[in-house]
């Protein structure tokens, strides 16, 4: 194993870069070229940082690894902490894996203040890489909004037109979630006088209390994902950020939400998040309906793959909130699919915008372009596929028509997809200019390949990535497990014995189904397969004789 | 040989993709002999296999497994090829109608800039469409399906400077992705069932499972029949079906040896394999099975209707396929499941030669599609002639052609069902009959027969097709000829072990043994009413030319409704188009503008302004306003002093 503190290493080294970048002196073309180079090194280092990380750890296991406790408050018992487990790696390897595209993607797009721009982008990798990392409440909350500021950076100077509308819109909407956040994670502490989060995780707290604090960590993460309806501020900053700002946003900040509903509100709270779960569901449906529809009528392509994210996040949450292995296995995918599938069309949107706004047909960029548009339809074979797949199948076994209606709009998203690529790709020439446009060159080859590689690798060889999320996804369910049973129990008291009556005479007359009828919790099993017990009680209810 | 057979179209089409990637047109020649050339070794291989599997049963069926794809929780799941009796037969006429395919498409493409794509795009298609039927799960059989359904895409819009095209690629996705749905449900209906996806656990656990009830969307439904039905929807939109099939006449936009490849013979006959492989869970949902008969009659007689009246010589075939599909699923309905895949088998030859034949007439014509231009060329093209005669008579279902033994098995077997709904299919297919035998010769009547109505240009322009398209054609006519030779493993005495354990039927819905105790009537009845239509068309269209016209005119609204094809289109586009794209517009200039925003952000931050701007007004800096507000104040709180007080009775 490693001994020396890898994960702080990781999540500092982007701050070296910063600080070797503030020292860059000469004349603009210099500093510029400086401060490319630099990033994209320190980007490229830290991304092969954590695939040693990656190779260092230990896929069998749920429990937290690379953990470094020093203490930072300590009289007041909060520390800093960072660790990963099965959950937040591969968010860790997104992040690293994302910033030097980003930073390529931005090679000859930004062409003023340079220096400051490369700064933001690498402050913004410590942030997102502290915020995966974290283990304290209190540390996972100042990255968490820290990674808000070079957001807010990013959109507000170096964005279009209307940039400082959309990033205040950001903004606004991010802190009226962070504030009641804040008071959460305040009350958690005075209360419990802790703020390490696998102790919150193990603790008994009343079901009342959780419902309060789960929703003011709702209103953090409900933002961020975004759910309908506090989503409108993704389009307006995807149509007003720079592409790698899009990138970024697309590809890692959206999956804070998701993260923390993982990391927090289900394991800190188990009983309001299941009490909570048919609302997740609607809105979730609703979402994913909703901003589907409006993806159609859209004419801008930033905010037509914007209004997609919501809808493809949409499915996420459906999954964390099925609260069984498929559905988290999804949920999973599904965050990591769209982390590099709706990055990549942003840059192929950047493609276009860097080539004056332009659009005819130039086949290599064409085929790029088309095979991200298949992986975000959700073409099996691609990563797209996996994700919306096992969401919905987890989603099935809680509830057939969330399930079917979530369902339509797989059918929607093929038809604005498809629509958009056939306006972009095939549309009639609109300016004269457009004849002019070359086709992709070795650098966006460079960027593009990588991804197209992992739409791949995800698409058909998807359990090297679901095995080492399973134990950590294992551990989240059984903590909620409890919680689903009794309300399973008191929805249908009479029922269920009824239920155990006939789940009895069923596995007699059916050897080949499992209806075994004890549905215990077994905290002893080993966390691989913990879902038996959150089946079987859908399954008795599924199976009534006539 | 069993990784040959599947593996070789991937290589050629990812071999043909490195060509087709390089800007020069230099590399468009090897990369079409090198698609070719593994397609002619794969068509070989299934030849082996179906040889050694199927007729000689020398060679068990078996499952390779590949390696894992899936797992999570108790689903796990593995790439696999799965080679039984249904899986050979498929995979033999994937493969030989693909080669022929590929190398017709060679001579047909050979003016296009794009030709080695063309064949990357063709190989990519027929390598989806093997692991669609080699398929050992239902989850890599939904890979087969979409991947079918994007290559599909990709080469209906292949000619992408047409926006009619276009257009029809993205319906023909679109209205697919609706039977996916249907599919992807019914799919995640038998894991909650049966809590598996490999085929063999699930069609093991099928006769236990016969009476469990599960809910769906708030109903309780017998858990057999929901997934027949929900698996069937997504039949329905493959195969285009009667309310799926829209896409299926739009499609043709596609390049001619694409209708013959995917829109005849192989992609829409996948949902007819689909209800061939789930024999054992549709022989427990007899419900499911009546909804297959009665959609596949209706299906079978309204795609009849139509292709009377269509002009579009590949439109007609369209519809025609469109029928036949019809045909094989009413089998199916009534568990005669061999008797539609022996349809699916012999209407794969007769029909890819229809359309390549066809193909061969609008290459002569000079991209001429409109029949109503044709006319007076059968001497110029004497060949392309000949095969579509052919490929009509095993249409029409005339002997000895193919069509005849496997048409007359289905007919027979519905009426041997002697159930309502499938006598129901049997005279809707009567009828469906003499119509097809009608559209038949009308077509090559008006394309062949008669003064010729093409302009003098197009007319000194038509030749016969050069070798590399005549070959192909050949093939396809010899299997349109022969292929009714088999019927004795598909659908007679060897059936058993031609078969095994492939295909599922319970005993007393055995209908193939019933058929022959039908009474003779019944049986030629088929035959009858085929050169009937025949002798109907040539009054129509060589002796009477002035009937066609007159018969529109006499019955012009009936005339139209067909023509306008039911009004299908235009009724799809009132009740689902254009309501998504208003809603879409509503929803985002309403739903998000106006209320979201207009509550939240914006409306906040319009508020504070407000409130700001007056507060603002209230610091005026003159010294009388700030006295002025003081007293004011002064006395406000004298007066509430003083009114309390009093109210409290100080």
């Amino acid at each position: 194993m490693i001994s020396f503190p890898i994960l702080s290493l990781l999540v500092f080294l982007p701050l070296a870069g910063v600080l070797f970048l503030l020292f860059v002196r000469g004349d603009a073309e210099t500093v510029a070229r400086n401060s490319r180079n630099t990033a994209l090194l320190t980007s490229l280092f830290t991304f092969g940082l954590s695939i040693y990380m990656y190779m260092g750890f230990d896929g069998t296991s749920a429990e937290l690894q690379f953990v470094e406790k020093l203490p930072w408050l300590p009289g007041l018992n909060i520390n800093y902490k960072v660790g990963v487990d099965g959950i937040s790696i591969f968010f860790v390897l997104l992040s690293t894996f994302l910033t030097p595209i980003c930073i390529l993607a931005s090679w000859e797009s930004i062409e003023h203040r340079v220096k400051e721009y490369m700064i933001s982008f690498l402050l913004l990798e410590t942030m997102m890489l502290g915020m995966f990392c974290a283990v304290d409440l209190m540390l996972f909350y100042i990255f968490f909004e820290g990674v808000l500021i070079p957001m807010f950076v990013i959109i507000g100077v170096w964005g279009g037109k209307r940039r400082v509308y959309s990033a205040f819109k950001f903004f606004l909407y991010t802190l009226l979630g962070s504030v009641l956040m804040l008071l959460a994670i305040l009350y958690l502490y005075n209360t419990y006088g802790t703020t390490d989060i696998p102790e919150l995780s193990n603790l008994a707290i009343p079901a009342n209390v959780q419902k309060w604090l789960w929703l003011a960590f709702l209103a953090s993460f409900a933002v961020k994902v975004p759910m309908w309806p506090v989503h409108t501020w993704l389009p307006d900053a995807h149509v007003e950020a720079p592409t790698a700002g899009s990138v970024i946003l697309a590809g890692v900040l959206l999956k804070m939400g998701g993260y923390g509903f993982l990391r927090l509100s289900l394991p800190v709270f188990p009983d309001a998040s299941v009490y909570y779960a048919p609302w997740i569901f609607g809105f979730s449906v609703i979402a994913v309906i909703y901003t589907s529809l409006v993806a159609l009528a859209q004419e801008d392509m930033k905010k037509l793959i914007a209004y997609s994210s919501v809808a493809h996040m949409g499915f996420v949450t459906i999954g964390i909130f099925a609260m069984n292995q498929n559905g988290f296995d999804g949920a999973m995918f599904q965050m990591l699919s769209h982390g590099v599938v709706s990055a990549a069309l942003f840059l192929c949107v950047g493609v276009i915008y860097d080539r004056l706004h332009t659009r005819e047909i130039v086949p290599k960029y064409a085929t790029i372009f088309m095979v991200f548009m298949l992986a975000s339809v959700g073409l099996p074979g691609t990563s797209g596929f996996i994700g919306e797949f096992l969401v919905l199948l987890g989603a099935y076994q809680v509830n057939t028509t969330v399930t079917a209606l979530a369902a339509t709009g797989v059918v929607l998203g093929a038809a604005y997809m498809l629509y958009l690529y056939k306006r972009v790709v095939f549309g009639e020439l609109v300016k004269s200019d457009v004849k002019a446009m070359k086709d992709v060159d070795g650098r966006e080859i460079a960027i593009f390949l990588p991804m197209i590689g992992l739409v791949f690798w995800m698409g058909i060889y998807p359990s090297s990535f679901t095995a080492p999320m399973a134990p950590a996804l294992g551990k989240v369910l059984e903590r909620v497990a409890p919680a689903r049973q009794a309300l399973l129990e008191a929805r249908a008291p009479a029922a269920a014995e009824k239920k155990a009556e006939e789940a009895a005479k069923t596995a007699e007359e059916q050897p080949a189904v499992t209806t075994e009828p004890e549905a215990a919790p077994a905290e002893a099993e080993p966390a691989k397969e913990p879902e038996k017990t959150e089946e079987e009680p859908k399954k008795k209810k599924g199976k009534k004789h006539k | 040989m069993e990784f040959i057979a599947v593996f070789a179209p991937l290589i050629g089409c990812l071999a043909a993709a490195l060509f087709a990637w390089k800007d020069d047109e230099e590399g468009h020649g090897p990369a079409q002999v090198l698609t070719c050339g593994l397609m002619v070794i794969a068509a070989i291989m299934s030849g082996l296999l179906f040889y050694k599997i199927n007729i000689a049963a020398t060679m068990a069926p078996k499952t390779i497994v590949l390696f894992n794809w899936i797992s999570s929780g108790t689903l796990n799941l593995n790439w696999s090829l799965k080679f039984d009796q249904l899986s050979a037969v498929m995979v033999l006429v994937v493969n030989f109608v693909s080669c022929a395919v590929h190398i017709y498409s060679v001579g047909y493409m050979h003016h296009d800039k794009r030709r080695a794509l063309f064949q990357c795009y063709l190989s990519l298609f027929t390598f989806a469409m093997l692991m669609l039927v080699t398929s050992a799960n239902f989850v890599q059989l939904f890979f087969g399906w979409e991947g079918v359904g994007v290559a599909s895409y990709l080469l209906i819009g292949f000619w992408h400077h047409k926006d009619s095209a276009n257009r029809a690629a993205i319906k023909a996705f679109v209205v697919n992705r609706i039977g996916d749905f249907g599919l992807a449900l019914g799919i995640f209906a038998v894991f909650m069932v049966f809590g598996s996806l490999d085929f063999d656990k699930v069609f093991a656990a099928v006769p236990a499972t016969n009476d469990v009830v599960v809910e769906f969307l708030g109903q309780q439904f017998n858990a057999i029949t929901l997934i027949g039905f929900l698996l069937f929807v997504g039949a329905m939109g493959k195969s285009a079906q009667l309310g799926l099939h829209t896409w299926l006449p739009d499609a043709m936009e596609g390049p001619t040896p694409v209708s013959a490849l995917i829109h005849a013979a192989t992609m829409v006959t996948a949902g007819v394999f689909l209800v061939a492989r789930m024999s054992p869970i549709y022989e427990y949902a007899p419900l499911a099975r009546e909804f297959i008969t009665v959609i596949g009659a209706l299906t079978a007689l309204v795609a009849a209707t139509i292709a009377i009246t269509q002009f579009d010589i590949k439109r007609v075939i369209a519809y025609s396929t469109m029928s036949q599909l019809g045909y094989m699923f009413f089998a199916a309905g009534v568990s005669a499941y061999s008797a539609a895949m022996f349809h699916l088998f012999t209407h794969a030859f007769f029909k890819a030669l229809l359309f390549l034949g066809a193909g061969s007439v609008i290459h002569a014509m000079s991209d001429e599609q409109d029949m109503r231009r044709m006319g007076g060329i059968y001497k110029l093209i004497p060949f392309t002639y000949v095969v579509m005669w052919i490929g009509s008579l095993a249409l029409a279902g005339v002997p000895p052609f193919a069509g005849f033994f496997s048409k007359d098995t289905i007919l027979e077997a519905n009426f041997a069902a002697h159930s309502q709904v499938g006598l129901f299919a049997y005279w809707c297919g009567i009828t469906a009959a003499f119509l097809t035998a009608f559209y038949s010769w009308r077509l090559i009547f008006m394309t062949f027969h008669g003064t010729p109505r093409a302009d003098e240009k197009v007319m000194a322009h038509v030749h016969e097709s050069p070798k590399i398209m005549t070959i192909p054609l050949a093939f396809l006519a010899a299997g349109a000829l022969g292929a009714g030779a088999l019927a004795i493993f598909f659908v007679g005495e060897s059936r058993g072990s031609f078969w095994g354990n492939s295909i599922f039927v319970l005993e007393q819905n055995d209908v193939l043994e019933r058929i022959h105790h039908i009474p003779q009537w019944a049986k030629l009845l088929p035959t009858g009413v085929g050169i009937a239509g025949i002798l109907l068309a040539f009054l129509f269209y060589v002796r009477k030319r002035h009937m066609p016209a007159m018969m529109a005119g006499m019955f012009s609204g009936i005339h139209n409704f067909f023509f306008r094809k039911w009004y299908f289109d235009e009724l799809y586009d009132r009740i689902a188009v254009i309501p998504s794209f208003f809603l879409g517009n509503k929803l985002w200039k309403t739903g998000d503008g106006a209320i979201i925003d207009g509550f939240g952000p914006d409306g906040v931050a319009s508020t504070v302004k407000a409130g700001s701007d007056k507060a603002h007004a209230l610091q005026s800096g003159y010294i009388f306003h700030y006295a002025f507000a003081m007293i004011i104040g002064v006395v406000a709180i004298i007066t509430a002093y003083v009114f309390y007080a009093h109210r409290q009775g100080f």
